[in-house]
């Protein structure tokens, strides 16, 4: 069994900003763990751009966005393997793994940061009924095809899920030579970003019909059309409302869910609003010594931010490997509440906690004009105005260690969304 | 000019053909889809019946309860996925217990083996989610899971090593008597070229189209419905809801559905049960999606639907006398049927066989071959070996190190064997009813793009040619810009 300080499973965006942070904390044994046959993860095949204005002040495509912080892996000699799949990970930090060359290994890690990223939402789990032909894709599969290899699944498409991928595939399609008909959102808001709807969806002319489902695929072998129906609000199809639309695909982005399943073989409590799971201020998992970050942790809307929570990541579990567990048992639970949907982290230690902590979450609806309210305990800390707030796109609020300490005897912090 | 043709690819004309290939003769086996298993085989309960439900005599009866029981040797024989986990029958309290009384006498008279009645306690103790409304349940060890897609291509599969040959995209259009047999007409649905088959015997298991075979050579009408059943599978996460079969009693309600595990560990909940003009409509409804998860509460609780990975629909050949209709047409010699094989006919398949090639050599003298292959390997699974034995294999074929399907965890070695065994995958589908990659809870978005690369590497295919589940159902349509 080969010995590692520290195991980061999966090489994208996540994995990579977390191996840098923590050989920058002054970890040496570092293995990076990626599936596939470069580093990098999804963003090799986000070929558009709009990455990295945050981190790098530049619009950068994904593979440039990636390829920065690959470099930065590679200055700094941080070992990875490629085409290796992580099989299990114990609760005790014994990480199995498999390629082609070494076969089936073990690797003992003192820390592991989880770092696999989220899948898409299957027509299956969204039980859309229809038949069950060619052309229905993920959007992100159709996007691997077309801009890794090259292939267009596709002439005439009907998109279901305004997730950004959905959208930025509207717009990639399209100048690919493809008609997209209509996007249809289930939701009356969409959850992708609004620079998505304005560029990829309105520059295009392509129509996106909020509260609108597909309620039926035509197709033996491959789709022929497709029925999209307007839902009331209990999001059920409206008889009545039926517009079927000739078409031989369809793109489904409704939605990521985090890839936990190792997670679960660890040990890891997931939290059900995020799928991800429940971390404390250091993101760190309940099991000791594994931390997560990124899109496993919870889904993000920009890879500035999973960048930037990666790093945090890496330097927590630097500290962990340095100098053991966290002492601190006091922690504070953050209560989301009224329109928060959930928090990462979820609780605080307050003694022990980074001097600023960014705490992320999603709302439940659109908001306009509203604030966004902290509280400790009763009291009433921060207040926030946001002229609009969307379940698409992430939120934050930070909290001050030295403000904290003024709080003691806290037993709760509350973030909520108030009429401003 | 054959021996024997058999019309239809499906477990019933694939047990058949196995059956028939112990014989010195020349068999063929024609089949409209681009594999074996594509019809009414691949979408059903996967279930080996006990035997208790079908009618005292029947064929149905008879013939389930002798397949049931040559599962265990088979399963050894062809390594097809098989667990005999039990069913169980409930009754709940606004039901009349009688009605199980009527279940057990059948099944006594049908020769079920070790079918008892048990009480409300008992039935909490072996199904802790059990509806709080089960007083007390019909209980059948006999009852067994079965993977329909393995228990069909082992068939298949053995009879191909045994000299059986397989015609598939081939679609039989017309039937002629001819002197000394039968002309088959058929065309090829992709390159449309016609072929006619001369055969001898031809057997017609053709599924939900078996009454238009049986109707073109003989006058003895038959009349086959095609009954659709609808399906929701949950992951994996949800496979050990149930351990037993559950099935309903029937009531004024209807028939229930069923909640069981499957032998590949997931969770399956259907069938619907509604009659259908169209005998291609494999579509799944609201109707009937949001039906199951209503009817499954009666007798589990608590049943995760929001685990559904995916949903499906399968046509049961219903027949209007209710009964498998085997045996030669009595004004058409030499032509066999084997229709109406609803529930339970992939229970009943492996005797069917036997059935049928007692007929056939009764009819056509055949002697028995010295050197018939009586075993079939299925696909390695390598999750099953050690991890000393694992990484032996993986030294000799690295692709057996490099996983395709991330969440069945499905190696490019398993997908490789898929490919190039005999009747190998020359699809997504069938890549993935022989290996279950693109099985599991994403439903093949990951795998998709890289089993197209194995398929076109491996069975040397245009990435143009790879469909979905054949002839028409094409993946990709072209490169960028040009399409």
């Amino acid at each position: 069994m080969k010995n590692y300080d520290l195991v980061i499973v999966g090489g994208g965006p996540a994995g990579l900003a977390a191996a840098v942070s923590a050989r920058d904390a002054g970890i040496e044994s570092i293995l990076i763990i990626e599936r596939d046959k470069e580093l990098g993860g999804i963003l090799n095949q986000c070929i558009h751009n709009g990455f990295g204005l945050h981190t790098f002040q530049e619009e950068l495509t994904g593979p440039e966005y990636a390829s920065r912080f690959i470099a930065q892996v590679a200055e700094r000699g941080i070992a990875y393997k490629l085409n290796t799949m992580v099989m299990d990970i114990s609760s005790d930090k014994r990480v199995t793994a498999m390629n082609r060359e070494d076969g089936m290994f073990e690797i003992q890690a003192k820390a592991v940061i989880l770092a696999m990223g989220c899948r898409e939402r299957s027509r299956g789990a969204l039980n859309i009924p229809g038949f069950r032909p060619a052309g229905i894709f993920s959007a992100g599969t159709a996007q691997r095809l077309v801009n890794m290899e090259g292939y267009m699944p596709g002439r005439e498409v009907v998109i279901l899920g305004s997730g950004d991928i959905g959208l930025i595939m509207a717009r990639r399609m399209t100048l690919e030579g493809a008609k997209v008909k209509v996007v249809a959102e289930l939701m009356p808001y969409s959850g992708g970003l609004k620079r998505n709807i304005v560029q990829c969806l309105d520059d295009f002319g392509i129509p996106l019909k909020l509260s609108h489902t597909v309620v039926d695929i035509e197709g033996k072998k491959r789709v022929e059309a497709v029925t999209i129906a307007e839902v009331g609000p209990d999001r059920k199809p409206i008889p009545g409302t039926e517009e079927r639309y000739t078409c031989d695909t369809l793109l489904l982005s409704c939605g990521l869910i985090p890839e936990n399943e190792l997670s679960k073989s660890a040990g890891v409590t997931l939290n059900p609003v995020t799928s991800g799971p429940v971390v404390g201020d250091n993101l760190e998992t309940n099991v000791e010594g594994i931390f997560a970050c990124g899109n496993v942790l919870h889904v993000h809307d920009l890879v500035d931010y999973v960048s930037q929570e990666a790093a945090a990541a890496g330097r927590n579990a630097a500290q962990y490997i340095k100098n053991g567990a966290k002492t601190d048992a006091r922690t504070v639970e953050i209560l989301p509440v009224d329109g928060v949907r959930y928090t990462v982290p979820k609780f605080i230690r307050p003694q022990e906690m980074d001097d600023k902590l960014t705490v992320r979450f999603r709302v439940g609806g659109v908001y306009r004009n509203c604030s966004i309210a902290t509280y400790f305990d009763d009291e009433l800390i921060a207040r926030r105005k946001r002229p609009v707030m969307a379940p698409g796109e992430m939120e934050q609020v930070v909290l001050d260690k030295k403000k904290l300490g003024d709080y003691p005897n806290l037993n709760k912090i509350t973030i909520r969304i108030e009429e401003a | 000019m054959y021996d024997v043709a058999i019309i239809g690819a499906g477990v019933v004309g694939s047990a058949i053909a196995r059956e028939l290939s112990k014989y010195q003769a020349s068999i063929c086996v024609i089949e409209r889809e681009e594999d074996v298993c594509s019809g009414t085989s691949k979408a059903n309960s996967a279930i080996i019946h006990a035997g208790f439900d079908a009618a005292c005599g029947s064929l149905k009866a008879r013939l389930n309860v002798r397949g049931n029981a040559m599962m265990d040797q088979l399963a050894k024989d062809l390594d097809i996925p098989f667990q005999r986990n039990g069913s169980l029958v409930v009754c709940t309290k606004e039901q009349d217990p009688a009605g199980l009384e009527t279940l057990l006498e059948k099944g006594k008279k049908n020769g079920v083996p070790d079918l008892r009645i048990i009480e409300r306690g008992e039935l909490l103790s072996m199904e802790p989610n059990i509806s709080d409304d089960a007083v007390c349940a019909l209980y059948a060890p006999t009852g067994g899971i079965v993977c329909p897609f393995h228990m069909t291509m082992a068939f298949a599969e053995n009879a191909y090593t045994n000299g059986v040959s397989f015609f598939l995209n081939t679609c039989v259009e017309s039937i002629a008597k001819t002197a000394d047999g039968y002309a088959l007409r058929t065309v090829h649905t992709d390159t449309k070229e016609a072929e006619t088959f001369e055969a001898k015997i031809v057997v017609n298991a053709a599924g939900v189209y078996a009454d238009t075979f049986n109707n073109m050579v003989s006058s003895h009408k038959l009349h086959i419905t095609a009954r659709k059943g609808e399906y929701c599978l949950l992951d994996k996460d949800a496979g050990t809801h149930v351990s037993h079969t559950i099935f309903q009693l029937p009531s004024k309600m209807g028939k229930g559905v069923l909640v069981t595990p499957t032998v590949h560990g997931n969770l399956l909940v259907g069938p619907t049960a509604v009659d259908v003009e169209d005998k291609e409509s494999l579509n799944t409804t609201q109707d009937g999606l949001d039906s199951l998860t209503a009817t499954a509460s009666r007798s589990v609780k608590n049943v995760p639907m929001r685990q559904v990975i995916t949903s499906f629909a399968g046509l049961r050949a219903h027949e209007d006398s209710d009964d498998f209709v085997i045996g030669e047409a009595a004004d058409a010699r030499g032509f066999i049927n084997a229709a109406g094989i609803e529930s339970p006919g992939l229970s009943s398949a492996p005797a069917i066989g036997e059935m049928v090639a007692e007929i056939v050599t009764q009819l056509l003298p055949l002697t028995e071959k010295s050197d018939f292959v009586s075993t079939r390997k299925g696909i390695l699974r390598p999750e099953t070996l050690s991890m000393e034995e694992r990484n032996r294999l993986i030294r000799e074929q690295p692709a057996y190190g490099n996983i395709i399907c991330r969440c069945e965890m499905i190696t490019e070695g398993e997908i490789i064997d898929a490919i190039r065994r005999p009747l190998g995958a020359r699809s997504l589908d069938g890549v993935k009813r022989r290996t279950r990659a693109g099985m599991g809870r994403c439903q093949a978005g990951f795998c998709s793009p890289r089993t197209m690369e194995i398929l076109e590497r491996e069975a040397s295919m245009s990435i143009y040619d790879i469909t979905k589940n054949g002839v028409g159902g094409a993946i990709v349509i072209g490169t960028n810009k040009e399409i």
